[in-house]
């Protein structure tokens, strides 16, 4: 999986380098608009990290260049506007999504996750670790195929932590996703414990291989046992 | 106190001093013209006395004041030689007409002195001064009126006159209060020739613009700053993501790691929060469509249940008619969200969140063991109740917004362990 980050900020661009390398993507990155230009009129990526705001262009300009050619459906754009312009336009180009800064490394895997399996479209929608698969369409957690009941919430939980497999989860993170955006009550955390501490003893029960590992209070990491 | 009965105040007050001075300046006046004439008519009345004298002996009878008004006594020639006309005020015992008895009353005494073949007598002549007194009454009662009078033509001159001059000021005014910075309601103006009016409808204008500019400034300065922070908001988090999914950190670095982690995303919550009230305040959301509010309700609910429930919390939903609005979708959804967490979060074990959609009203009723917040400042950005934790403190000054931008009425009421909300729509 190829993936190219347009982004002008150097310590952002490379610490999402650093990021999605761990998650064995090949990555490539470009610091300006003419840099960007060029890669993208050479070489086909599986995704694209857009920053809007510049130096030398508009990242919309990019996006227009790309969709010219069919291929803006594989575009994130990160971008520091949370314009509602912007966003309508850049989904309008054809830009897969818009994560608005600061984001949470784990969300952006989500994100990109998301588009690959859109573009690869295998025949069960699912998500797999260890003894445990995911049925997306069916909302339905199986451990070694045998169905095991999950509330919404811990459905949409251990959806997120497979997105992120091996990865740090952190509880803010995880908080913003179960609660969705623009969270005033971020920090009521004790549900989260609870659904994660559920999952736990599903997971331990039906000898799931897997399990989550906390983080110092951080957050958790999902893995295999 | 109105202008209009502030200045009739002073008026009164000054009418009452001038008039009081002119009544005394008056009244010594008129004293003096009248003593003048008493002294003249005394002075005539001696010179008859003497008259008749040559006529009459009996006059020099006459010792003591009876039905005459005069009085006549011998004296030495010395003490004759030294007398001059005196005039006095004086009191005497004498009887009226209508008075049973006699009584003390005030006179105008003139003693004097002449000689009647070699001898020397002394002649005092009084005049009643009654005249004088009731000319004091008349004067005061005069003066009292004149007062009154005036008082009452300066009320309703005032009035009338206030009145139409103070009009434009007062219709002025009322625009003045109903107007508000960053609303696109017009500029008061002042319709009339006074030139004081004008020039304070001129300071009012460039005031008002002077305001209209820093609340711009303002407000895109909270934007900007907001926007500009996000960037580097996002590279801390996520370097510090990074740093503690490394995992080889000692358990001290890790947890400060978090903490500091924490402080972090609460930074990039709040600046989020306040991101969004600023493009709330400045009208970016107008993508409005008739959404409803019964189906925003039911969905925030059911992605609230499994958290209801972890928390004993039970969520009723009563319709009693369906609730359509037109307006954003998005703050549709971040409106009816905020109150539900809210209900929720503060709620209590055994709780309930009771829901109440009305034609035109939207009630979210929870109990709570909180104290009531604090009506005044609720709505305020930043307001945290004490009991509240790390939330950004905007939640309510958001939903406020939101209902500000549409003309929505939004109330907040306490009973016993109850705190309810309540949405009204279309405010007549």
């Amino acid at each position: 999986m190829k993936i190219l980050i347009v982004e002008d900020e150097k310590e952002l661009r490379e610490t999402l380098a650093a990021s999605l390398i761990k998650e064995e993507y090949l990555v490539e990155t470009a610091s300006d608009f003419h840099a960007a230009l060029e890669k993208i009129s050479v070489y086909d990526y599986d995704c694209i990290l857009l920053d809007i705001m510049l130096p030398g262009g508009n990242g919309l300009q990019l996006l227009e260049v790309l969709k010219s050619e069919h291929k803006s459906d594989n575009v994130i754009i990160i971008s520091a506007k949370d314009s509602l312009d912007d966003k309508l336009k850049g989904l309008e180009l054809g830009a897969d999504d818009y994560l608005t800064k600061p984001f949470h490394i784990a969300e952006l895997n989500a994100r990109i996750k998301a588009v690959l399996r859109r573009k690869q479209q295998q025949g069960r929608n699912a998500l797999e670790m260890g003894q445990v698969v995911l049925d997306l369409n069916e909302r339905q957690l199986f451990i070694k195929e045998i169905p095991v009941p999950v509330n919404r919430k811990e459905f949409d939980i251990l959806y997120y932590f497979l997105l992120n497999k091996n990865r740090l989860v952190s509880k803010n993170a995880l908080a913003e996703h179960v609660w969705g955006d623009n969270t005033d009550q971020a920090d009521n955390f004790d549900f989260i414990y609870s659904q994660i501490k559920n999952l736990r003893k599903k997971f331990l029960v039906a000898e799931a291989g897997i399990d989550f590992e906390a983080v110092y209070g951080i957050g958790y990491k999902l893995i295999e046992k | 106190m109105k202008l209009a009965n502030q200045s009739l105040k002073y008026l009164s007050l000054s009418v009452l001093l001038v008039i009081a001075l002119w009544s005394t300046v008056f009244y010594l006046f008129m004293l003096e013209v009248i003593h003048d004439n008493i002294d003249e008519e005394l002075e005539n009345q001696k010179r008859v006395i003497i008259q008749k004298l040559s006529e009459d002996d009996a006059i020099l009878a006459v010792s003591e004041f009876g039905i005459s008004n005069y009085q006549v006594h011998e004296i030495p020639k010395e003490k004759a030689m030294l007398m001059r006309n005196t005039y006095q005020d004086t009191m005497l015992y004498m009887q009226d007409e209508d008075d049973p008895e006699p009584e003390l009353e005030p006179v105008r005494m003139l003693v004097t002195a002449f000689e009647h073949q070699g001898r020397f007598y002394e002649l005092t002549i009084i005049n009643s001064m009654i005249e004088e007194s009731d000319l004091i009454k008349n004067l005061f009662y005069s003066v009292v009126i004149l007062f009154f009078l005036l008082v009452i033509s300066i009320v309703s001159i005032n009035k009338i006159v206030l009145q139409r001059l103070l009009n434009p000021l007062y219709s002025f005014l009322e625009q003045l209060t109903k107007f508000r910075l960053g609303e696109m309601s017009n500029k008061p103006t002042i319709d009339t020739k006074i030139q004081e009016f004008r020039d304070l409808q001129q300071a009012v204008a460039t005031l008002i613009r002077h305001n209209e500019e820093t609340y711009e400034q303002q407000k895109q300065f909270i934007g900007n700053a907001s926007h500009e922070l996000q960037t580097p908001l996002a590279i801390m988090i996520n370097k510090l993501e990074m740093i503690a999914e490394k995992g080889n950190l000692q358990k001290e670095q890790a947890v400060a790691t978090g903490e500091v982690l924490d402080m972090a995303e609460r930074l990039a919550r709040l600046n989020k929060s306040l991101l969004l009230l600023t493009k709330i305040e400045n009208k970016q959301f107008f993508d409005n469509k008739t959404v409803s509010i019964d189906q925003v309700v039911h969905q925030h609910a059911s992605e609230l249940a499994d958290a209801a429930t972890f928390k004993d919390v039970k969520i009723n939903i009563t319709e009693g008619s369906r609730l359509e609005v037109n307006m954003d979708p998005a703050l549709a959804h971040m409106m009816v969200a905020n109150l539900l967490r809210n209900a929720l979060f503060h709620n209590m074990p055994k709780g309930t969140i009771a829901v109440q959609i009305a034609e035109n009203m939207i009630e979210i009723r929870n109990t709570s063991t909180y104290p009531p917040l604090d009506t005044k400042r609720m709505f305020s950005r930043f307001y945290k109740s004490e009991t509240s934790s790390s939330g950004t403190g905007l939640g309510l000054a958001i939903v406020k917004a939101i209902c500000n931008l549409y003309g929505f009425a939004i109330s907040y009421a306490y009973e016993v362990q109850q705190h309810s909300f309540r949405i009204h729509f279309h405010v007549e």
